[in-house]
């Protein structure tokens, strides 16, 4: 089976990763994102 | 340190209480499989990256409106979501196609493809049409062993080495999906030639 499959794309699944700056845009997206309530209703602020 | 050894209930728990490392261990703990679930699908990295954060987005908002049922089920709630967004994009990509310099651009393509009239356009969509409703009748596994064998010329080992099953696995599968799509177009009478 090994030498009738080409190498090049069996990694691509394997290793692939979301970037760093992904990560951080989330994290920071988190850290800003406020939820308040206010009679029953729910306000998104995001404070950058 | 500790915290990569916790629970994705406890690391819910304290995120919704305020912990913001609480999310980036989770972040990075599902990084790769939930990057890989995404990438398998629409097998390409820029539209991965933007699925991912959608979805990760998506889920610190419902977090943070307290809206998230725990039954210690994080991650295939997570995946759930992925799910979701990446039948969107599809979606959303049929009726706005993303063109690129693939075959379907290639200039000697379209010249090959003079002999075919306009009754025979015609009869190619529908019976592609009709080819994708079938396939969408099968079994999730097996939609998406043709999906990666026939539209991503994927080989079945890296088929396996994508949806985590052996060879014999993938072959099978394609295997029961041909056999599956034949009874189907006897069932409806659909005559699948040009």
């Amino acid at each position: 089976m090994e030498k009738i499959y080409a190498k090049k794309n069996i990694e691509k699944c394997k290793l692939v990763k979301t970037k760093p700056e992904t990560i951080q845009f989330l994290l920071n997206y988190s850290k800003s994102l406020d939820i308040t309530e206010a009679q029953g209703i729910k306000f998104e602020t995001n404070m950058n | 340190m500790k915290q990569l050894q916790l629970d994705d209930s406890v690391l819910v728990k304290n995120y919704i209480n305020g912990d913001e490392r609480a999310l980036e261990t989770l972040l990075n703990k599902h990084n790769q499989r939930l990057t890989g679930f995404i990438y398998s699908k629409v097998g390409d990295r820029e539209v991965t990256e933007d699925i991912f954060q959608d979805t990760f987005m998506k889920v610190i908002r419902t977090l943070k409106r307290g809206a998230y049922n725990e039954e210690g089920k994080f991650l295939p709630w997570v995946m759930r979501i992925a799910h979701n967004l990446i039948i969107d994009h599809f979606r959303k990509n049929k009726r706005m196609p993303m063109l690129k310099g693939a075959d379907s651009m290639n200039l000697f393509a379209l010249i090959s493809d003079e002999k075919l009239n306009i009754e025979g356009q015609i009869i190619k969509k529908q019976i592609d049409s009709e080819l994708t409703t079938l396939i969408k009748e099968l079994p999730e596994d097996q939609q998406e062993v043709i999906s990666m064998r026939m539209y991503r010329d994927m080989s079945f080992k890296e088929i396996s080495e994508c949806t985590g099953v052996s060879i014999n696995t993938a072959l099978g599968r394609m295997r029961y999906a041909l056999i599956n799509l034949r009874k189907l177009v006897d069932q409806n009478n659909i005559v699948l030639t040009n």
